[in-house]
C-alpha cells in the first residue's frame, strides 16, 4: 500500500521550501501559525470591522470605474424616467447611471453603503468592548489610540462617501459641514475657504479634492493604521478574561493554524454574505428619489447615515446662542454641536487611559480583562457618557418621532435639552450601585461556598 | 455509454475506496494532536461547498441573462448565499474537521531592560563627538520647522485663504428683478398668501449662497419689521435670504396655515435643524439653533408690478464665522 510520498506532501514541502529559502520566514511563520487566540465572542467585533473594510475596498474599487467626480452641469436623459430633463452634475448623473445602467452597479453601490454602516457599527461596539473591559490599559494604550484615530478617519471617510454622490442629501450634508468648519473660532472661515476653494458651494476643484480624499488618502491612511493596529495587537498578544490557567503571564486559546484560520475565514465569508444580502435585498440611499442638489433646495425629514446621527442631534439641540461682541459674531452656533461636542467625546476617549491611571494609581501591565463590574467607576462613567451621546443621538430623530407619534417637536427638544444633562448623572449613580451590588453578591457567594466546604470537611473529620 | 461507465467506476472507487488511504507517515512527534476522523462532517462540508458553487454559478447566470427580472435582488441573493454557504462550510471545518486544541503560551515579556539600556547608551554615545549638542539640536529643529513650513505653503493655493469679502458678496443690487425657477420675472400680484416662493436675481448665478430668496405675503397689519425697514415690504410682501444663518441649508418649509393651538405665528423653517424664523418680524429667530435673524431683502414694486430688489440684504447671508460683521451685505 505504501508507495512514494503522497502528492499533498510533495506540494506542501515544495511550498514551504520555496517560501523559506527565499524569505527566511520559516521560523517566523511557524510561530505565527501557532499564535494563540483567546476565544470570546466580543473579540470578533474588531474582525467584523476589518472584514467590512475589505468589502468596502472591493466594492469601492468597482464603483471608481464608473463614477465621475465632476460638477459640470448636464441634463439627464437616461434610464430613469422621472428625472428626465433635470439639470444635474456629472457626479450625480454617474451615480444614477451606476444604479440603473451598470449591471450589478446598484448591488455594488448598496453593498458599499451597507458595508460603511456596518463598518462603523462594528468599530463603535469594538470601542465599547475595549473600554468597558479595560483592554486599553498598558501595554495596549497605544493600540487603543491608533484605533480611536481610525474611528475619526472612518467617520470622515463615510461622510465624504455619501457627499460625493451630489444628491440633495449630499448637498445638505456638505452645507452643514461647511457651516461647522466656518464656525471654528479664529480660523474657521479661512479653513472653509481653503477646503472649498471659496465660499460654498465652492469651486469644481473641491469635488476632485473630496474624491481623492475618499478613494485614496483616507483609505490608505486607514489601511496603514489597521496594519499598525494589528502589528501592535500581535506584538503584545491578545487580552483574555481570567479563568483556570488564564493568568497575567499565560494566554490560553486556539492557535492560528489549524484552529483559528477557518473560523476567521468563516467570519470573513459571513460578513461578506450579510453585506451582499443587504446590498441586494434592502434598499439604501435611493439617490434618484432625492434628486440633484441645488443651494436653494432642501427636503424635510432628512437624516444622515447613522454614525453622524449624534452630530445632527447635537446641532439641533443647542439653543439659539452665538458668542457676540457688539455687532460682531465671534463663535457661531454650529460650533457647539458640530465641533465642540465631538471634540469633547473624542477628547474623553483619548484622555481616559491617562485619567484612569492618574486616579487609580494603577500603572501596571494588564493582560487580563476586567469585567465591567470589576471597575465600578470606569463602568459608571462610561455608561454615563454613552447615555449622554445616546440621548443626543436619539434627539436627532425627534422630527421623525413627531411625524410618527405627533409629539410636538418643540416639546421634545426641550425635554432632551434637560434630559441630556440629568439622565447621565442618574445612569452614573445607578450603574455604580449595580456594579458594587454584583461584587458584593459574588463575595457573599464565595464566602458561602468556603463555609460549606469547611462544614463538609468538619463533618468528614468527625464521623 | 462508455462515459457513463467511467463515471460509475469512478464513483464506485470513490465510495468503496473511502478510508483505504496510504498509511500516514509517522514522524518523531506530532505537533497537532490526532483526533478521530468525522466522515459525516466531511460530507456536509462537501455539500456546503457544492451549494456555494451553485449559488456562485447562479450569480453568473443572473448576470448573463438579461431577461431575468429584479437583477439587483437576485444578484445580491445569489452572491450573498454563496458566501453564506462558504461561511457555514468554513465554520464546520473549524469545529468538526480540524483539530480543536487549546494551547497555552507565555505572554511576551513586558520589557527588555538590558536592550533598553543598550539603546539609550547607543543613542547617547553616538553624539559624543558633538560639543554643543543643544545648539545643534536647536539649529536642526529650526531647519526642520522651516522646511516643513515651506512644504506646506503651496497648500495655500487651494483657496483664497485671507479674504473674507467673498463671504459678504451677493448678486443683489437696487433694481435687480426677482425671477422664479424658470427665469420668469415675479410680479407682486402673483404672490399669494399662505404659500412661499423661491426667487433668484435675474441673470445671476443661482448656485451662490447669496442668490436664492424666499418670498411670502403677509397681511400688512401683521408686519412688525425692525426700525429702518419702512417700505421694505410693499403690499405685505417680504423677501428673505433662503439660506439659513445656522448651517447654510435652504429654508424649504413655510409654517402657514398654522396650527393655532401650538404655533400661532407663520414661520419660515429650515428642515436641517429646524431653525424657525419669523417673517413678520424681520426674520427673528423663534426657535431652533440659529444664532441670528434671516437677512431681509428690501423689495420694490415698480411700474408693471414686477418685484425688484430695493437694495441689498439687512445682514450677511449664510452661516456666520469668527468676526463676521452684522451689517448690510455689499
Amino acid at each position: 500500500m505504501v508507495g512514494g510520498p503522497q502528492p499533498e506532501r510533495i506540494v506542501i514541502r515544495g511550498l514551504v521550501r520555496y517560501v523559506d529559502e527565499r524569505s527566511g520566514g520559516a521560523s517566523f511563520l511557524r510561530k505565527a501559525l501557532r499564535y494563540v487566540f483567546p476565544d470570546h465572542w466580543s473579540f470578533l467585533l474588531g474582525e467584523v470591522a476589518l472584514y467590512s473594510f475589505v468589502v468596502l475596498v472591493g466594492t469601492g474599487i468597482y464603483l471608481t470605474f464608473f463614477f465621475d467626480p465632476s460638477t459640470a452641469s448636464t441634463y439627464y436623459h437616461g434610464e430613469y424616467q422621472p428625472l428626465h430633463g433635470a439639470e444635474m452634475s456629472q457626479a450625480y448623473r454617474s451615480v444614477v447611471d451606476i444604479s440603473f445602467k451598470v449591471k450589478a452597479g446598484l448591488l455594488m453601490r448598496q453593498t458599499h453603503h451597507w458595508a460603511a454602516d456596518v463598518f462603523l457599527v462594528a468599530i463603535a461596539l469594538h470601542v465599547f468592548r475595549i473600554f468597558f473591559t479595560g483592554a486599553f490599559r498598558k501595554p495596549r494604550d497605544l493600540t487603543y489610540f491608533v484605533g480611536l484615530s481610525m474611528l475619526v478617519f472612518a467617520l470622515l471617510e463615510g461622510y465624504l462617501g455619501y457627499s460625493l454622490a451630489d444628491d440633495l442629501l449630499s448637498g445638505m450634508g456638505l452645507a452643514i459641514g461647511y457651516s461647522v468648519l466656518m464656525s471654528v473660532p479664529v480660523v474657521g472661515a479661512n479653513l472653509a475657504e481653503l477646503v472649498w476653494g471659496g465660499p460654498f458651494p465652492g469651486t469644481p476643484a473641491f469635488w476632485s479634492r473630496m474624491y481623492v480624499a475618499h478613494v485614496f488618502l483616507l483609505p490608505i491612511l486607514i489601511a496603514t493604521l489597521i496594519g499598525l493596529h494589528l502589528v501592535l495587537v500581535a506584538a503584545r498578544h491578545h487580552t483574555q478574561f481570567g479563568g483556570p490557567r488564564r493568568t497575567e503571564r499565560k494566554v490560553v486559546g486556539i492557535p492560528t493554524f489549524p484552529g483559528y484560520a477557518p473560523r476567521t475565514l468563516g467570519l470573513l465569508s459571513a460578513v461578506t454574505a450579510v453585506l451582499f444580502l443587504l446590498g441586494g435585498l434592502v434598499q439604501i440611499n435611493p439617490i434618484w428619489l432625492w434628486g440633484p442638489y441645488h443651494v436653494a433646495d432642501a427636503t424635510n425629514g432628512a437624516q444622515p447615515d447613522w454614525y453622524l446621527g449624534w452630530l445632527i442631534g447635537a446641532l439641533r439641540l443647542v439653543p439659539s446662542f452665538d458668542v457676540t461682541i457688539g455687532r460682531y459674531t465671534l463663535i457661531p452656533n454650529p460650533f457647539w454641536g458640530g465641533a465642540l461636542f465631538p471634540m469633547l467625546v473624542f477628547g474623553f476617549l483619548f484622555v481616559w487611559p491617562w485619567v484612569e491611571r492618574r486616579f487609580t494609581g494603577d500603572y501596571a501591565f494588564h493582560n487580563l480583562l476586567d469585567r465591567p463590574r470589576d471597575a465600578p467607576w470606569r463602568t459608571a462613567i462610561g455608561a454615563a457618557v454613552v447615555t449622554w451621546v445616546g440621548l443626543v443621538f436619539v434627539a436627532g430623530s425627534a422630527d421623525r418621532f413627531f411625524v410618527t407619534f405627533f409629539v410636538s417637536y418643540g416639546w421634545q427638544i426641550w425635554f432632551y435639552r434637560v434630559a441630556v444633562w440629568v439622565v447621565p448623572v442618574l445612569v452614573l449613580l445607578v450603574t455604580r450601585r449595580v456594579c458594587l451590588e454584583l461584587q458584593a453578591g459574588e463575595r457573599v457567594e464565595r464566602e458561602r461556598k468556603l463555609a460549606e466546604a469547611e462544614a463538609r470537611r468538619a463533618a468528614e473529620a468527625s464521623p | 455509454m462508455s462515459a457513463l461507465r467511467r463515471w460509475l467506476v469512478s464513483a464506485f472507487v470513490l465510495l468503496v475506496g473511502r478510508g483505504r488511504r496510504p498509511a500516514r507517515v509517522q514522524r518523531a512527534e506530532r505537533i497537532v494532536p490526532l483526533e478521530p476522523p468525522s466522515p459525516r462532517a466531511e460530507l456536509l462540508v462537501l455539500a456546503l461547498f457544492g451549494a456555494a458553487s451553485t449559488c456562485a454559478v447562479g450569480f453568473v447566470v443572473v448576470y448573463a441573462v438579461e431577461s431575468i427580472p429584479h437583477q439587483t435582488q437576485f444578484l445580491g441573493l445569489s452572491l450573498g448565499l454563496a458566501f453564506a454557504f462558504l461561511a457555514a462550510a468554513l465554520v464546520l471545518i473549524a469545529y468538526r474537521l480540524v483539530v480543536t486544541e487549546e494551547l497555552e503560551e507565555d505572554y511576551p515579556p513586558p520589557a527588555h531592560p538590558a536592550e533598553q539600556e543598550a539603546l539609550e547608551q547607543l543613542v547617547e554615545e553616538s553624539g559624543d563627538r558633538m560639543t554643543r549638542k543643544r545648539l545643534l539640536l536647536l539649529g536642526g529643529g529650526a531647519a526642520g520647522a522651516a522646511i516643513g513650513a515651506a512644504l506646506i505653503t503651496p497648500a495655500l493655493s487651494l483657496g483664497p485663504i485671507f479674504e473674507v469679502a467673498p463671504f459678504y458678496r451677493t448678486p443683489w443690487r437696487p433694481g435687480v428683478r426677482l425671477v422664479d425657477e424658470r427665469g420668469r420675472p415675479l410680479r407682486a400680484d402673483e404672490i399669494l398668501e399662505e404659500t412661499f416662493y423661491t426667487a433668484y436675481p435675474e441673470g445671476a448665478d443661482r448656485e451662490e449662497l447669496g442668490s436664492p430668496l424666499v418670498v411670502v405675503r403677509l397681511q400688512p397689519a401683521e408686519l412688525h419689521l425692525p426700525p429702518g425697514r419702512d417700505g421694505w415690504a410693499p403690499d405685505g410682501i417680504v423677501a428673505y435670504s433662503k439660506i439659513c444663518t445656522h448651517a447654510a441649508c435652504a429654508i424649504a418649509l413655510y409654517r402657514k396655515p398654522t396650527f393655532p393651538a401650538v404655533e400661532e405665528r407663520p414661520a419660515l423653517v429650515c428642515p436641517c435643524h429646524y431653525s424657525t424664523f419669523d417673517p413678520a418680524r424681520g426674520g427673528k429667530v423663534l426657535f431652533g439653533p440659529a444664532g441670528r435673524p434671516l437677512p431681509q431683502l428690501p423689495l420694490e414694486v415698480r411700474s408693471g408690478g414686477e418685484l425688484r430688489a430695493g437694495g441689498n440684504f439687512s445682514g450677511p447671508i449664510g452661516p456666520s464665522w469668527w468676526g463676521v460683521r452684522n451689517r448690510s451685505a455689499s
